[in-house]
């Protein structure tokens, strides 16, 4: 067992892990923060993803004890006072999602890259979703909300 | 999806890593930004009795120039490879083929030394050392010592580092002047590359004074297509680089799996050969 | 009294009521479910793709740290019945057991041989190595033809067989006679491939014993909590009565989570036996194997037609893998695209045979669109190559062939009628926003030129059957139940309103359409309206969600049930208003008097009114509820026209679709935004099966691609953007003209996409590619063509004169 200390949505945990327990197990089994899902087993889905020290992170593919006396951010963690964040908002908006499994992942993977290029073009965000799968909108109007949500008008 | 269990430790020094390695012997392995060796563990591919996290090593992380050469730490990542302008400026071919592994959040974790280290002949970065000439510096309880990529790829998943050594860092030779260009064939945007090539390219007076070329997924380790590099010297028109391309395969053994059959990938590397001469040589 | 409502909800592209829950990650899905005492099942799978067991001996497992038991199939299969198949379509179908865990024979890598139940998913997944496993190999059965040989191996050996069935279906005239009078006969083999559905949502399931009571709640990531219910008590033998299904948030499905699934038994099962409640997960890798693949059919095809292009008959033979053993309607899916080849054109005769087929593989079953892609693919394809063969211009052999819009409704040759619709009108609107002509002319332009990389253009037209189904068709169709669906509307004292369905949603947006159309019928705000659905307590009747069904049937049930609300409020208001229901009127949700407009009582008040039933009319139930089942009297018709035009690296194989097309009519719309995300995504599922995936086994049976890894979902990255319109031709088969969105995508994309590649490749000789059209398979068709001298459109391929089909039919 190892200990570690990690900031999670602004709350730090203290706790004796296995050094072998994957982030995403720690967030969701040991933290209840089950906000973020797992969507398979080889890094692809991206449904997992977080935000690790203001990057983000595929959280299948880090373990909890790499993530010692570090700063993690999931979906949960994005509104504030109750608003929501600007990606929550425009996917709402803009029907950015279906059974809304991928959604976390993709709304992480999406703030990453705006806060990189505030204001990419539609080839620009299919490519920084590349590590994110979605099997019910056909990416449409996901690339949609996230032009819509860096203030650009949708034009795809 | 639930990886096996092992003990864990984080030097904080490379000393202390190299000893931490001596002492764990062959059941020991190496994390670095863990986006090779997680997926391994979680589908229970390999079972590590102790796991050596070089992640919070300082001295492992970081880019400087010295003398003509880019001095890259094994811990560098990939995110941070891609946004260095040194690296652009002097490396300009890992630059853009880094920018090409995976998707951002596996950038974000993985490293240039751990893929390095992986040494899978379908990941990008290997063949892009080979062709740049880089030398990897490996330090293990014998001291430190420099290893030319030409040396440091073996076989399948297998480099010259022995279990108690650690790679420390790459470095470079600036090739500034050199074109380049990374030709990635893949079938979806994140799978591994079918085949890469890696072409740097020295111009001089309208002809090819000198080519470069590293194939990714050609054969059990990443290769250089020394055939085509010989053939390119003096080339001054596309014909020529057609013609040079077209040895591009000789001498490669390239594997079989559902994406590609080996005659298919013997051609791709053909092709895209000569794409990524031309495009290195500004000729395309 | 709320807002009064003014605005017509449907038609309005209302955003979704189930996202604020999803975009903030206050989700339900089953595997956040932790419960006291929680205990984990972990199961060891066959590396075999079919072997005898010999012995299996859990004890090693049992003495790992953190386990709580340990079962072998022997152990847990006992208690166990079959795992149920709802569609045996033919009197003399071949049903092997299929117990929910192997006990002697393992009959696809993946089948189930062992359980450990442990504290937590990490001591279970060590425990899982530890059990020790016996295993002689058998031959495995992989290839569909070889397998109905007679000296085959066979999977089920007691069975002596490895057909499963044959069924044929033959209307209009005699085929012979029709190809006999043809100028043109065209055969083709189509192969479309195995393909894993991936909801990204694993399947989960999660049983909460309530020992005293002998009652259980199964938590489970289905499609079909009501009719897993059913099905649970006869594997099990728990009473129905005391089994509680909950579908909670659900992460997609496509077919895949329609299923009666043997860990959904196994886990009741254990958390029977041991008094506990008990969570499986699947991951992704073990998906691969144990969840049902979709797809897997060889379809030889034959089509006759006149010089002028003028359809005459169609012949269709189909081997289809059922893999090893029958679920739920594993048979029946081929037998769904039976009635579709004929598509959307007119013809003399008709003539279908399909065989069903064991293999050592993963049980087939649904997967998005169902027996009707595969349909859709295969005479797609052929007509364009028909249309090569009588050098006509692809859309123009349609527009030859296909139902008038005046027509309507017509009997189709497969015996469906359908009822609505206008080809014509689909048609043309795609081809205006496609820019087919200027296409064309630079096709032209760059075939003359000797470009590498080529242009090709793709057309697919398809209608479907939708809205499953009316129940009568049903048992004609040997399929065990019905196809009604139930709505229940529940008026609340304070006037808000629970709609009651029996639709189980997991991404179609049902809570939203629901809401939209309960509002417009009872004159109640849109966000007064709750829906409650997937769980077998609340929601007690339904048939849940599949087959573009739930707007039709359940859409429709939900309309009926509101209109029946307010005839039994129309009852009040008259009593209180004291006037004659007649002189009622009823607009915005609100009753008035005609002619005294001051006189009136709104739908919300009157349901205070009846809850505090103070002032009731004589003998008037208290209530103004209302509950209604619509069994359909007829499918729906979605139809449509995609046009695809890609770009193909004729150096590399490579292709990129260079601009996308789709019109497709629906029927009425509830929220056309919503019905424009179905369609996005039923295009990129049928995009992926043209392109990226592919289940491949290798000869020993095991999945190569068994990993996300290896079998190739795309990403935003690897998609155009679609360029999505509509007709709108209301469906007469329910009040709301709706004709259901959910497969149509997927149904018309695959052919669009390789129609295109094939018209890119066809000036160099290539005439078929097989699906996915991976570039190494371009490029070898390629090569083939060039090493063929461009005679000849492959080794499947076969143009006939009229001469030699008479005499091959003679």
């Amino acid at each position: 067992m190892t200990r570690i200390s990690v900031k999670v949505d602004g709350t730090t945990y203290e706790d004796e892990v296995e050094p072998r327990l994957l982030l995403i197990h720690y967030l969701r089994d040991r933290l209840g923060l089950t906000g973020t899902p797992i969507g398979c087993d080889t890094s692809n889905c991206g449904a997992c993803t977080v935000d690790l020290d203001g990057e983000t992170v595929k959280s299948c593919s880090v373990l909890a004890v790499q993530a010692d006396s570090g700063e993690v951010t999931t979906v949960q963690g994005l509104a504030r006072d109750g608003e929501w964040h600007p990606l929550q908002k425009a996917f709402h908006e803009r029907h950015a999602l279906q059974c809304g499994y991928c959604t976390p992942g993709m709304i992480m993977a999406a703030r990453d890259l705006l806060r990189e290029n505030p204001a990419p073009d539609p080839q620009e965000v299919r490519e920084a979703l590349e590590g994110n799968l979605c099997r019910c909108t056909g990416y449409q109007n996901i690339v949609r909300a996230v032009l819509a949500a860096s203030g650009q008008e949708a034009t795809t | 999806m639930i990886p096996p269990a092992f003990e864990y430790t984080r030097p904080t020094s490379v000393d202390e890593a190299v000893r931490t390695l001596a002492d764990g012997g062959e059941d020991a392995k190496v994390l670095a930004g863990g986006q090779s060796l997680l997926p391994l563990l979680r589908l229970r591919l390999a079972f590590p009795e102790l796991v050596v996290d070089v992640g919070r090593i300082p001295e492992l992380r970081g880019i400087r120039e010295d003398e003509g050469t880019l001095v890259i730490g094994a811990m560098t990542t990939h995110h941070d490879v891609v946004r260095d302008p040194r690296v652009r400026r002097h490396a300009g071919l890992l630059a853009a083929a880094t920018a090409t592994v995976a998707d951002p959040a596996v950038r974000h974790r993985g490293t240039l030394g751990g893929s390095l280290a992986h040494a899978d002949p379908a990941g990008d970065l290997p063949a892009v050392i080979l062709a740049l000439d880089a030398t990897l510096v490996a330090v293990g309880p014998g001291g430190r010592r420099s290893i030319p990529a030409r040396e440091f790829f073996v076989d399948y998943l297998q480099t010259a580092l022995r279990p108690d050594e650690l790679l420390v860092q790459v470095e470079i030779p600036a090739r500034d002047d050199w074109g380049f260009h990374y030709e990635k064939f893949q079938r979806v945007a994140q799978a591994w590359a079918v085949v890469g090539v890696a072409a740097l390219v020295r111009r001089d007076d309208g002809r090819i004074a000198e080519a470069r070329i590293g194939l990714t997924n050609m054969g059990s380790t990443p290769l250089r297509a020394e055939a085509a590099e010989e053939a390119l010297t003096g080339a001054t028109a596309v014909g020529a680089v057609r013609r040079a391309a077209e040895t591009a395969a000789d001498g490669t053994r390239p594997s079989s799996d559902p994406s590609a059959s080996p005659e298919y990938r013997a051609h791709l590397a053909r092709v895209l050969t000569r794409r990524a001469v031309l495009a290195a040589a500004g000729m395309g | 009294m709320s807002d009064q409502v003014t605005e017509r909800e449907v038609g309005r592209s209302r955003p979704r009521k189930e996202d604020a829950h999803l975009v903030t990650g206050q989700t339900t899905w089953t595997d956040n479910i932790d419960v006291h005492g929680l205990l984990h099942l972990a199961i060891l799978r066959s590396p075999m793709a079919h072997a005898r067991i010999r012995r299996i001996d859990v004890s090693p497992a049992l003495e790992q740290p953190g386990v709580v038991a340990a079962f072998g199939g022997r152990d847990l299969a006992a208690g166990l019945g079959s795992l149920p198949c709802a569609w045996p379509v033919t009197e003399d179908m071949v049903l092997p057991d299929h117990p929910p865990i192997a006990v002697d024979e393992v009959r696809y890598a993946g089948d189930p041989v062992a359980v450990v139940v442990a504290r937590d998913r990490y001591a279970a997944a060590d425990a899982l190595e530890a059990v020790e496993v016996d295993y002689e190999q058998l031959p495995p059965v992989l290839d569909l033809e070889a397998a109905l040989a007679e000296d085959a191996p066979l999977v089920h050996s007691d069975k002596g067989t490895n057909r499963c069935y044959v069924w044929p279906l033959a209307t209009g005239e005699e085929y012979p006679t029709v190809r006999h009078r043809a100028d043109v006969v065209l055969r083709r083999r189509y192969v479309q491939q195995r393909l894993i559905p991936n909801a990204m949502e694993p399947r989960s399931v999660v049983v909460t014993p309530l020992a005293a009571s002998g009652e259980y709640t199964v938590h489970s990531a289905t499609q079909i909590p009501h009719i897993l219910r059913i099905m649970l008590a006869t594997v099990t033998g728990v009473p129905e009565h005391k089994l509680r299904v909950i579908a909670p948030d659900v992460g997609g499905g496509f077919g895949s989570k329609l299923q009666v699934y043997g860990e959904e038994a196994l886990a009741l099962a254990v958390a029977r036996r041991l008094g506990r409640p008990v969570k499986w997960t699947e991951s992704r890798s073990e998906g691969y194997l144990a969840t049902h693949h979709g797809r897997g059919m060889i379809q030889d095809v034959e089509i006759a037609a006149t010089r002028e292009g003028r359809l005459l008959g169609l012949k269709v033979d189909l081997l289809a893998d059922m893999g090893a053993y029958l679920m739920l309607v594993t048979p029946g899916i081929p037998i769904l695209g039976a009635f579709m080849y004929p598509a959307i054109y007119k013809m003399d005769a008709y003539d279908f045979t399909c065989t069903g087929v064991f293999t050592t593989r993963t049980p087939t079953d649904a997967y998005r669109g169902a027996g009707r892609p595969e349909a859709t693919y295969a005479i797609e394809r052929i007509m364009d190559e028909l249309a090569v063969e009588l050098g006509l211009d692809p859309v123009e052999l349609r527009r030859r062939n296909w139902i008038g819009h005046e027509e309507f409704p017509y009997t189709a040759i497969a015996g469906l009628t359908y009822d609505s619709g206008n080809y014509e009108a689909a048609t043309d609107k795609a081809l205006a926003l496609f820019g087919y002509d200027e296409l064309r002319a630079e096709q032209r332009k760059r075939n003359e030129s000797g470009e590498t990389v080529r242009l090709g253009i793709g057309v697919s037209t398809y209608t479907e059957m939708c809205g499953l189904a009316p129940s009568r068709v049903l048992r004609d169709l040997r399929y065990a139940a019905g196809g009604w669906e139930a709505a229940s509307i529940r008026m609340l004292p304070t006037g808000k309103v629970e709609v009651v369905t029996g639709t189980s949603p997991h991404g179609q947006g049902h809570v939203t359409c629901w809401s939209q159309i309960a509002s417009d019928v009872l004159g109640v705000p849109f966000d007064d309206v709750e829906v409650v659905h997937g769980d077998t307590k609340a929601a007690p009747q339904g048939m849940d969600t599949y087959g573009s069904r739930s707007l039709v049937v359940g859409g429709a049930a939900v309309h009926r049930a509101a209109e029946k609300v307010v005839e039994k409020a129309r009852k009040v208001a008259a009593h209180l208003l004291e006037a004659s229901e007649d002189d009622l009127e009823f607009t915005h949700g609100v009753f008035s008097v005609k002619g005294s407009p001051e006189a009136r009582r709104s739908i919300q008040e009157i349901a205070f009114e009846t809850f505090s039933s103070h002032d009731l009319p004589d003998g008037m139930e208290p209530t103004i509820n209302a509950e209604h089942l619509v069994d359909p009297d007829n499918f729906s018709y979605p139809h449509g026209t995609h046009l695809c035009a890609v770009e193909v690296d004729t150096e590399t194989g490579r292709t990129t679709i260079r601009s996308y097309v789709s019109v497709d009519d629906v029927g009425r719309v509830v929220n056309p935004m919503i019905v424009e995300g179905q369609v996005h995504g039923g295009i990129a599922q049928g995009i992926a099966q043209a392109l990226y995936e592919e289940a491949v086994y290798d000869d020993e049976g095991n999945l190569v691609s068994g990993t996300m890894a290896d079998y190739l979902v795309p990403s935003a990255a690897d998609l155009p953007a679609f360029v999505t319109d509509r007709t709108e031709t209301p469906a007469t088969s329910n009040p709301l003209g709706a004709k259901g969105v959910g497969e149509a995508g997927t149904i018309a994309s695959t052919p669009a996409v390789v129609n295109a590649i094939v018209d890119a490749l066809r000036p160099l000789g290539v005439s078929e590619v097989a699906m996915p059209c991976t570039p190494q398979r371009v490029w070898d068709a390629l090569r083939a063509a060039r090493s063929d001298g461009h005679s000849s459109g492959g080794p499947t391929a076969s143009a006939e004169s009229a001469e030699s089909a008479k005499e091959a039919s003679a």
